[in-house]
C-alpha cells in the first residue's frame, strides 16, 4: 500500500526569502542538517528540470533525485528519488510554500507518496516526516535566522551577532544653524528583545530636523548628555534581530520612520514594528526620501483633510518633498490643486507633479490669488508658519480647513478662535507618528505609497544626494529655499 | 481577470475552523459584515447549487451560488449572482489546510473576477482587506480567545 506523508508549518519569513532557498536544488547541505554533500549530476544547473541530485547523507546514505516540477509562479517543486540505498520506493514529494498575507509570512506545505518493503511503513513514514520533513523546518528556520542567502551572507558575517558595531553618526552638541552638525564616530547597540539593527545605506532629511537642530523641539533632541543625534528616517538592510522579531531577518531591506531622532548614522538599533518591508522596485534612496514625507501626504489626504473630488486644495511650498506629493496625489483623486512656490523654476516643477494653479510669491500673498482662482481654499496645507498666517485665514473658503503642518518661517503664534468663527473654519496642527501608530495602518500607508509610486501616480522626484558626513551644507541647502524636492544622507 | 488572495493562520485545528464556517448559511454567525442569510427556495445550506440570499451590515443585497463543498479538503467555492459591487464572473474559494506543526489552520481566500478598468486596486482593497480579511480577524478573534 502506498504510504503518504504530509507536514507542514508556519515560516516567519516572507515567502520570496523562503523561496529562494527552496528553489535551488542543490541547496540542501547549506541547511539541512542530513545532508553532507549535494550536487547536480551532469553539470546541469540545478533550475533546470530533469536535472538529478545525488545527495551523500551524514548516515552514510546515499539518494539521487530528480527534479519533475519547478514553478516559480506557484512556488510549487516536485521531485521524485531515482535510486537510493534507504528502501523508498516509487518516492514521489512536492514542496508548495503559499504567502501568509496576513503577517508576511509563509505556509510551507511537504508531502509525499512511497511504498516501502512489508513491515517497514511505520518506520520509513517516521523517518520521513521527522527526520526530513520537520528537522528541514527547524534548519531552515536556523538558516534564515543565520542570514542565509547571498544577499544576507555579506552583512551577517560582518557582524558578530551581540556585540556593538561601530558606525559614523551627525550629532548636534549645541542648537543652532547648520554648522552645528558635526560628524563624529559611535557605536550601534546589538538589538534588544523586539529590535532589529540596520545597515543604513539612505537617510531621509526632513524639516523636522531642522526645526530640532535649532532647538525649536527640546523635548525631542535633549542635549542633556552633551549631544543628539538628529534624523526620523531612514532606508537600508536588517543586519541582525532581537528575541521575539518575528519576520524580518538580516539581509531584508527595510525603511523606518520613528518618532525618535537618531537617523544621522550607518548603522541604527530601531524598534522592528517601526520599520516597513521595501518592495524590490523601490530604491533605498527614494524609500528615504519619501517615507515620512509619502505617509504625511497619505494621511493628510485621506483621513485629516479628506480630499475628494472637487476639494480645492491649497499646497504651500508645492515644489518641495511634501508639496509634490499632495499635488500629484490630490490631483489623482480629482481636487483642484492650487500652489505657491516661491521662484519660476519651482512653479515648473509643481505643474509638473500635477499643480494645476501655481502662485509664485516670495512675501507670503497668496490669498487674493487663491479667491479669484477658486472663490477660497477648501484645505490648506501649510508649511509656511507665522509670517503667512493672516493669508491664510484670507485664503479660507467658507468651512475651510488649515493644516498647520511646519513653520519654516517662524513659529506660529496663539490663534484667536474668533478668527476662525468669521469663516466657521477649522484649524488642525498633526504629527504624522499619531497616524502611523499602529503597526497595520503604518504597514498600509507605506503600501499605498509604495504602490502610487509603482503604477506611476506619484513619480519618483529628482532627489538631491550628500555624503552623510555634509549633513551642514544638505540643511544649509534645504533652508536656502533653493532645493527642490527631497534631499537624502547617504550612509 | 482580477485575482484577490487573503491568508492567515488561526490558532485551532482546521476541524474546530470548518465546523464555524462549513454552513454556507451561517456568514452572519461569524463574519461581521454580514446582517442576515437565508437560502433560497428553502433548500439545505450544503446542497452544491443552492443560493444564499444575505445582506450586508451597510445595506448590500448580494446573492451567491455554491459551486462546491469539500468537508474532505475543507474548501467551498462559490459565485456571485448579484452585487452591488460592480463584479463580473466572480469566483471565491475559501479553503482551510492544517498545519501539522501545531493545531493551527492555514486558511486562504481567494477570488477572481472581472470589473470596469481604474476599479480593479479599490476592489482588491475592499474584497481582499475587507471581506475576506475582515472575516480571518473576526476568526482569530473568535478562535483566538479560547
Amino acid at each position: 500500500m502506498l504510504q503518504k506523508v504530509v507536514r507542514s508549518t508556519i515560516i516567519d519569513a516572507p515567502i520570496e526569502r523562503v523561496w529562494e532557498v527552496i528553489r535551488d536544488f542543490n541547496s540542501h547541505d547549506q541547511w539541512h542538517d542530513v545532508v553532507d554533500v549535494s550536487r547536480i549530476e551532469g553539470g546541469e544547473r540545478s533550475d533546470q528540470v530533469g536535472c538529478v541530485r545525488s545527495f551523500s547523507l551524514k548516515d552514510g546514505n546515499r539518494i539521487r533525485e530528480q527534479l519533475l516540477t519547478l514553478s516559480d509562479t506557484e512556488h510549487v517543486s516536485t521531485y521524485c528519488i531515482v535510486e537510493a540505498t534507504v528502501p523508498l520506493q516509487r518516492y514521489v514529494a512536492t514542496v508548495t510554500l503559499k504567502p501568509v498575507t496576513d503577517g508576511n509570512r509563509t505556509f510551507w506545505h511537504w508531502e509525499s507518496t512511497f511504498a516501502t518493503p512489508p513491515g517497514m511503513e511505520r518506520e520509513l513514514r517516521d523517518m520521513v516526516a521527522q527526520g526530513v520533513y520537520e528537522a528541514g523546518f527547524e534548519n531552515l528556520r536556523r538558516h534564515l535566522r543565520g542570514g542565509g542567502t547571498a544577499s544576507a551572507r555579506a552583512s551577517a558575517a560582518a557582524a558578530p551577532p551581540g556585540v556593538p558595531i561601530a558606525r559614523r553618526e551627525v550629532r548636534v552638541h549645541r542648537y543652532g544653524g547648520p554648522e552645528q552638525l558635526e560628524p563624529s564616530s559611535g557605536e550601534a547597540r546589538p538589538p534588544g528583545p523586539g529590535e532589529v539593527r540596520i545597515a543604513q545605506r539612505a537617510i531621509g532629511i526632513n524639516f523636522i530636523d531642522v526645526y530640532l537642530r535649532r532647538g525649536w523641539i527640546p523635548g525631542m533632541l535633549p542635549l542633556a548628555n552633551g549631544a543628539g543625534v538628529p534624523g526620523m528616517e531612514a532606508a537600508g538592510s536588517v543586519i541582525d534581530v532581537g528575541e521575539g522579531v518575528g519576520g524580518l531577518l538580516p539581509g531584508d531591506r527595510v525603511a523606518y520612520l520613528w518618532h525618535e531622532p537618531g537617523a544621522y548614522t550607518t548603522v541604527r538599533t530601531v524598534p522592528a514594528d517601526q520599520v516597513v518591508r521595501l518592495p524590490a522596485a523601490i530604491e533605498d534612496t527614494t524609500a528615504a526620501a519619501l517615507l515620512l514625507k509619502g505617509l504625511t501626504a497619505d494621511y493628510l489626504l485621506r483621513d485629516l483633510g479628506r480630499i475628494r473630488r472637487g476639494t480645492r486644495l491649497l499646497v504651500h511650498a508645492a515644489a518641495g518633498g511634501v508639496g509634490l506629493l499632495l499635488c500629484a496625489w490630490a490631483r489623482k483623486l480629482g481636487a483642484t490643486v492650487m500652489g505657491t512656490v516661491s521662484s519660476e523654476e519651482k512653479a515648473r516643477v509643481a505643474r509638473e507633479h500635477g499643480c494645476e494653479h501655481v502662485i509664485v510669491t516670495r512675501d507670503y500673498r497668496f490669498a487674493d490669488a487663491v479667491q479669484r482662482l477658486a472663490g477660497g481654499a477648501d484645505v490648506i496645507v501649510d508649511g509656511l508658519g507665522d509670517a503667512a498666517r493672516d493669508e491664510n485665514l484670507a485664503a479660507l473658503a467658507l468651512r475651510g480647513h488649515w493644516i498647520s503642518l511646519g513653520q519654516a518661517s517662524g513659529p506660529l503664534a496663539p490663534i484667536d478662535p474668533d478668527a476662525l468663527l468669521a469663516k466657521s473654519a477649522s484649524f488642525s496642527r498633526p504629527v504624522v507618528f499619531h497616524y502611523i501608530a499602529e503597526p497595520r495602518e503604518r504597514a498600509e500607508r507605506a503600501q499605498r505609497l509604495w504602490d502610487a509610486l509603482a503604477d506611476g501616480t506619484l513619480k519618483a522626484p529628482t532627489i538631491e544626494r550628500f555624503t552623510l558626513d555634509a549633513a551642514a551644507q544638505a540643511h544649509a541647502r534645504l533652508e536656502s529655499r533653493m532645493s527642490i524636492g527631497p534631499l537624502v544622507l547617504l550612509a | 481577470m482580477v485575482r484577490v488572495y487573503t491568508s492567515t493562520v488561526i490558532d485551532a485545528s482546521p476541524d474546530t475552523v470548518w465546523a464555524r464556517i462549513r454552513d454556507f448559511n451561517g456568514l452572519p454567525t461569524w463574519h461581521p459584515g454580514i446582517a442576515d442569510s437565508r437560502i433560497e427556495n428553502s433548500e439545505p445550506s450544503d446542497k452544491v447549487g443552492c443560493i444564499r440570499h444575505f445582506h450586508t451590515r451597510d445595506g448590500g443585497t448580494i446573492r451567491e451560488k455554491l459551486l462546491a463543498l469539500s468537508d474532505y479538503e475543507y474548501s467551498c467555492t462559490y459565485s456571485i449572482l448579484e452585487s452591488p459591487m460592480g463584479v463580473d464572473n466572480y469566483i471565491a474559494t475559501l479553503k482551510l489546510t492544517p498545519v501539522t506543526d501545531g493545531m493551527r489552520t492555514f486558511a486562504e481566500w481567494t477570488a477572481e473576477f472581472d470589473c470596469d478598468e481604474g476599479r480593479e486596486a479599490a476592489l482588491t482593497q475592499s474584497i481582499g482587506q475587507g471581506v475576506f480579511q475582515g472575516g480571518f480577524d473576526a476568526l482569530k478573534r473568535h478562535f483566538g480567545r479560547r
